[in-house]
């Protein structure tokens, strides 16, 4: 059982966001971190590849700068090898160009399954796994609570408005999983130091043979104007104590729900 | 009206069109001459009734699509449609689990981009921006299509107003497609209700929050006590879904439901900006926090600073005692 698990090396997120004044895309320059999102993936791909007692589990990514930092906390995890797709042609690419990106780089590994988050929590468009699905000609499910492999089919269960769907497609697909799927684990002091030591590839857009098709240029979209929104008056703030009960009850009888 | 034709994907539950459904019907026939749905499900074709008094003069029927997900055949059905007759000017999808899914599936189709998690959109000659809000709602975003149509749109739901519109007489026509071989390989083998008693949390007037500042799972329950006593429904962050404390369903945020109650209170959380883009639209926003510091005073109408595990309990109490 061969896993790629797509990864998104973000800024780190307790950081304030920022965005490029004069392109409006989001600053990406400084350190970036693996996005919590998708350690779950990370994570479930280990487990199942644990279960079928063999097979490896590849990160794929594309970030700025030849970044890796991202990476090398899911290989500390257990994955055993990256692909990272970096090249300064795909700056202000939107999530088609992404999802080409990361279906081409898919398809110079051998996997049976891929496994990405629901979405990123910098970016958040939240298409780009299924794009990835359809590029590649793949079954997906997404929204994914629960994931198994039983007798060479993908079993999952699959969030709905109402609650969930049991779900099987026959492999290779792609699957998007939520947080709290799986718990991740602990990177661990042995994990991190022969993360150092494993194979990372470094590939160009020409590589992929998609010079051209992809990145800011090629998105088709583009940013009129960015404001600041309506800002919401400030409230009243107490501090518990004896009276504040009496206070918020008092509010919410104004409003009257109760 | 600016723009010829829109077309929207329309989601039924319980034998009705979703309010996010109607909410999207409605903006494309504030910006369209024309409005046409696609449809899947078992006698979706009885709906078009419905579907008429908002604005809808044709309804493609996809059929049952018979366990399938529905994802790659609506894409497929749409792709179809485009290339025996023409693109739209726009297609709308809800951001929904589906909705998501079939537009992923026909923009990688049609080699067109998408924009998502739209909030509101403004025409401008033959134009449609979209507003999409980012850093946690701090700002809004306005972006546009450069490409040729059709616009891809995911829209947030309570972006916009349901509102019926003169009954129009809705045309059926059958958009059934073939085989599409191993992209529909994903079968629903069967569902699943979760039971949840009282309103669903995105129309809920109430909505009760909890969050890490809760202490410890258990204690969920006293949100969820509090909830019921308003005749309202329970939510959560992230952080405590991540943690599994309660399901993907409960989330409310960016990733998760956008809720607009009249009230919303924040039990335990901080308001990071992953929560707060789901809910600074509510109309009341009341705080519990430990952390005074903690971003969501500053869009709360009314807060307490405290624990709130110690709080939530006495305000139960008092509610109850009155």
């Amino acid at each position: 059982m061969n896993i790629c698990v797509c990864v998104k090396q973000i800024p780190d997120p307790t950081v304030a966001p920022s965005l490029d004044p004069t392109t409006n895309n989001l600053v990406r320059a400084g350190k970036l971190v693996l996005d919590d999102s998708d350690t779950f993936g990370v994570e479930m791909a280990l487990q199942l590849v644990d279960a079928a007692g063999g097979g490896e589990v590849t990160l794929v990514s594309m970030a700025p700068n030849d970044e890796v930092s991202g990476i090398r906390t899911g290989l500390a995890m257990g994955a055993a090898k990256g692909i990272l797709v970096s090249d300064p042609e795909l700056a202000g690419s939107d999530a088609l160009s992404t999802a080409k990106v990361l279906a081409a780089a898919i398809r110079t590994t051998e996997f049976d399954l891929v496994i990405t988050a629901t979405e990123s929590t910098d970016g958040y468009t939240g298409t780009t796994p299924v794009q990835i699905a359809e590029l590649l000609g793949l079954p997906s499910v997404s929204f994914a609570k629960k994931v198994e492999i039983v007798d060479g089919t993908l079993k999952v269960e699959r969030q709905t408005e109402a609650g969930f769907d049991e779900v099987t497609s026959p492999l290779p697909a792609l699957v998007t999983v939520t947080a709290g799927v799986v718990e991740p684990r602990y990177p661990s002091f042995k994990g991190i130091m022969s993360a150092k030591s494993k194979p990372v590839t470094t590939l160009k857009v020409a590589d992929l043979g998609l010079s051209g098709q992809v990145g800011g240029a090629n998105s088709g979209q583009q940013v009129v104007s960015v404001r600041k929104a309506e800002a919401r008056q400030a409230g009243t703030i107490i501090e518990d104590g004896d009276d504040a009960i009496v206070q918020l009850v008092g509010y919410l009888e104004q409003l009257k729900v109760i | 009206m600016s723009l010829g034709k829109i077309w929207v994907l329309a989601e039924f539950a319980e034998a009705k069109p979703t309010t996010a459904t109607l909410e999207l019907l409605s903006a494309a026939s504030t910006f369209a001459d024309r409005v046409e749905a696609f449809a899947w499900g078992e006698g979706v074709a009885d709906y078009s009734g419905v579907l008429g008094d908002y604005g809808v003069s044709k309804l493609y029927d996809i059929g049952s699509l018979a366990g399938s997900l529905p994802g790659p055949k609506v894409a497929a059905a749409m792709a179809e449609a485009i290339s025996k007759d023409s693109a739209p000017d726009a297609i709308f999808f809800a951001t929904s689990y589906d909705g998501r899914d079939a537009a992923a599936r026909l923009s990688a189709r049609l080699s067109v981009g998408v924009i998502t998690n739209v909030v509101n959109l403004v025409a401008e000659g033959n134009e449609l921006n979209a507003e999409h809000a980012i850093f946690g709602g701090e700002m809004i975003l306005t972006s546009k299509f450069t490409a040729s149509a059709p616009r891809i749109f995911v829209i947030r739901a309570k972006s916009f107003a349901p509102e019926a519109k003169d009954t129009a007489s809705c045309e059926v026509v059958p958009a059934s497609v073939s085989d599409l071989g191993s992209t529909d390989g994903a079968k629903i083998v069967s569902s699943h209700v979760e039971e949840r008693s009282g309103p669903k949390l995105d129309e809920a007037p109430v909505v009760v929050s909890g969050g890490r500042g809760l202490g410890q799972p258990d204690r969920y329950q006293l949100v969820e006590e509090l909830a019921s006593l308003l005749a309202g429904a329970p939510g959560a962050s992230r952080a405590i879904v991540d943690a599994g404390w309660v399901p993907y369903s409960y989330q409310v945020g960016q990733t998760g439901k956008t809720v607009k109650p009249n009230l919303y209170i924040a039990v335990g959380i901080s308001g990071a900006t992953q929560h707060m883009v789901g809910m600074k639209g509510s109309k009341n926003i009341v705080a519990i926090n430990k952390d005074k510091e903690a971003p969501i005073f500053q869009v709360c109408d009314f807060g307490i600073v405290g624990d709130a595990s110690k709080i939530v309990p006495k305000l139960i109490e008092a509610i109850k005692a009155r």
